[in-house]
């Protein structure tokens, strides 16, 4: 094999890039170098703007771009994909980070508020809490949509339509009966929950790609029913003056009555921004400890067992369909309480919220954080939500970097994040999360 | 129940793919305590005859009898929960749940009050098993996936267990171990078994009666012994397989 002078690197990426700067000087020649344009003033005569500069820059960005790519990419054996990865902290050492992570990041989630006011004030946390309510918000409806996606296997995309049903639940609920929010909450998870049997029935029967083009569906259809139900819903406009919720009755108001007033606190609007942070967080909370309990019994463990393989669960006696509905029904009810916080702490309420590409973002979520993980779902929202908001101001720049940061991670950790399933039971205390390195998709 | 009246019963069973037929009315026995075996070639109708007991698909025509109970049109798992257990074609374990996982699967129609005992019994049987329990069931190899699903089927405590080609891509000794299991299964705890097999020499030679199948009809039937001798078997079945 040796006998063939195999050109040295430099040399082979050298020619390449150079080749493709004689290809980008052909084209661009033409089609940047000359610009045909209507020349005012003059009976509207065209003629030619010859650009050569931009034609040469074309040239050397081709040309370095090239170069680039096939010293540190395209032909070196020790690509820089493999150096990113090499990079990152490696399985092993996070699943000992994960044992410390949690009760870390729990720390961290109940002390954040009383940290930041006493950094930055009430003024200057604001902001921040804001931030947290969001992300705590998706920590929840990922948390929910897990339930569906991760442990049941069901692919989901249209799982905004329960956050929808959950939303104007309570609005609706608030605007004709004058219900309060803890009324509604309950309500508006039911409802979801209903909801979520209604569609479960008729399309739980399809399966991976066909449930998900109907589940978009019926998300889109609850969307143009809100939009278009003018009388009902208010279609466009949408549903403004939502109740705010209620400290045990007492309001989040100025003066007399009000929760500052009862406690003897000056009067600040923090208050209701920390009490509706600390209202999603123990909602999310929640969620995360019925999912957990539930993984540890039957129906979380059919669950599981569905997403392997269903014609396995079906000869050991397990009802398939009432399996599948359960899981539908409790992540949607779970996104029936986010939206009904949602509604809440919004104040108003339009179709526009509900768009597909919140199902797409929280979907993205639960994937990225590695699909049936919990930790994983934590640590994707905060990167994903916490990004998004801190690249608000590089908008036009904003999906540019979520969509080379999504392939980033698939390259890295094909399975999300948090790729290790934790069994559910275990006979002896050495029992180890089974790494999902070691096992291929699709053969177990 | 007589003595006389069979445990499953089988009586003009036919089966559809749509429009094609795949078991042209197919009638079997099996009693109490017996190991009953059908052999036959590839897409004979081996493993739609034990899914058609299963429910998945139900027959067009006849009847399946269990226990002196009509069980042709019952869904899937309500037959399952009666007593009959399956370990179904390709072991079909969940390869991402532990071996204690997949066999708490298997236990859940029983519920809770033998699952130690029983889990006992699963590991006496396959010890292989108790070593790997903690493992991811699809990091076993073929023949301990073959022993969990074996297993996971028992954990259900049936009184008929349906066997689906396990020795499917194993390796002699394994197969070999798998069927000196399933003997004792039938002799020590009564189980009464219905093995779907390819591999005819070793099933006939466990069974105590075999069915011959070919493109969805019996063809031939005796005991195991007697359909070993047989010139057509040996022909079909079993040179051919020895080269």
């Amino acid at each position: 094999m040796q006998a063939v002078k195999k050109p040295s690197l430099l040399e082979s990426s050298l020619k390449d890039a150079a080749g493709g700067a004689l290809v980008t000087l052909a084209l661009a020649a033409v089609m940047i170098g000359m610009k045909v344009d209507v020349a005012s003033g003059r009976g509207a005569e065209l003629f030619i703007e010859y650009r050569w500069f931009a034609v040469a820059m074309a040239v050397v960005v081709v040309f370095a771009g090239r170069l680039v790519m096939n010293l540190f990419f395209w032909r070196t054996d020790n690509s820089v994909a493999a150096a990113v990865s090499g990079l990152m902290p490696k399985s092993k050492a996070g699943s000992g980070l994960g044992a410390a992570l949690k009760p870390l990041l729990l720390i961290v989630a109940i002390a954040l508020p009383f940290a930041l006011m006493f950094w930055l004030g009430a003024r200057g946390s604001r902001q921040y809490i804001d931030l947290a309510i969001l992300v705590t918000t998706y920590v929840m409806l990922g948390w929910g949509l897990n339930i569906v996606v991760g442990l049941a296997g069901l692919l989901d995309l249209g799982y905004v339509a329960f956050y929808a049903v959950g939303a104007y639940s309570y609005a609706l609920l608030a605007q004709y009966f004058g219900f309060s929010f803890w009324i509604c909450l309950p309500l508006a998870g039911i409802l979801a929950a209903f909801w979520g049997i209604i569609l479960g029935f008729p399309v739980l029967r399809l399966r991976g790609d066909y449930l998900a083009i109907v589940t978009l569906a019926f998300g889109e259809i609850i969307r143009v029913v809100l939009l278009n139900w003018y009388e009902f819903t208010g279609g466009p406009d949408g549903i403004s003056g939502i109740p705010r919720p209620t400290f045990f009755g007492l309001e989040f108001t100025r003066g007399e009555g009000g929760f500052a007033d009862f406690f003897g606190l000056d009067y600040s609007s923090i208050h209701r921004i920390i009490f509706l942070y600390y209202l999603i967080l123990i909602m999310a909370l929640m969620t995360n400890f019925v999912t957990m309990r539930l993984r540890r019994m039957p129906i979380g463990r059919a669950w599981e067992a569905l997403r392997e393989d269903e014609i396995a669960c079906r000869s050991l006696g397990i009802n398939t369909t009432n399996t599948k509905l359960t899981a539908f029904a409790l992540g949607a009810m779970f996104g029936g309480f986010a939206g009904s916080f949602f509604a809440t702490r919004q104040g108003f309420i339009s179709p526009e919220s509900f768009t597909f590409i919140e199902s797409a973002v929280i979907l993205a979520i639960v994937v990225l954080g590695g699909l049936g993980s919990q930790i994983g779902v934590v640590i994707a929202s905060i990167f994903m939500i916490g990004g998004f908001e801190f690249f608000r101001e590089f908008e036009e720049y904003r999906m540019l970097v979520f969509g080379l940061l999504m392939v980033v991670i698939m390259v890295w950790k094909p399975r999300g994040l948090v790729s290790t399933r934790a069994p559910s039971v275990s006979l002896s205390k050495s029992a180890k999360g089974i790494s999902a390195d070691l096992v291929q998709e699709g053969h177990g | 129940m007589s003595a006389t009246e069979p445990l499953l019963k089988v009586r003009g069973v036919e089966t559809y793919y749509g429009k094609i037929i795949a078991l042209k009315g197919v009638d079997l026995d099996v009693f109490e305590g017996e190991i009953v075996t059908l052999i036959g070639a590839n897409g004979a109708g081996k493993s739609t005859l034990m899914m058609t007991v299963c429910g998945t698909p139900q027959a067009r025509n006849g009847s399946i009898v269990y226990a002196g109970e009509d069980i042709t049109l019952k869904p899937t798992y309500e037959i399952m929960r009666t007593g009959i257990a399956q370990s179904p074609e390709g072991r079909r374990i969940f390869p991402r749940m532990s071996v204690l996982e997949n066999l708490m699967m298997g236990g859940m129609v029983a519920g809770n009050d033998h699952f130690e005992d029983d889990l006992k019994k699963a590991f006496d049987l396959f010890p292989r098993l108790r070593e790997r329990k903690n493992q991811r069931g699809g990091t076993l190899s073929g023949g301990e996936q073959q022993m969990l699903a074996i297993a996971r089927a028992l954990m259900s405590r049936p009184r008929l267990l349906l066997l689906d080609e396990p020795s499917l891509g194993l390796a002699p000794i394994i197969v070999k171990q798998i069927f000196e299991a399933i003997n004792e299964l039938n002799k020590n705890d009564g189980l009464t078994v219905f093995l779907v097999e390819q591999n005819a020499y070793h099933a006939l030679k466990l069974a105590h009666r075999g069915y011959v199948m070919v493109n969805g009809v019996i063809t031939m039937t005796g005991t195991g012994k007697e359909l070993l001798s047989r010139e057509e078997v040996k022909a079909a079945y079993l040179e051919g397989g020895r080269h």
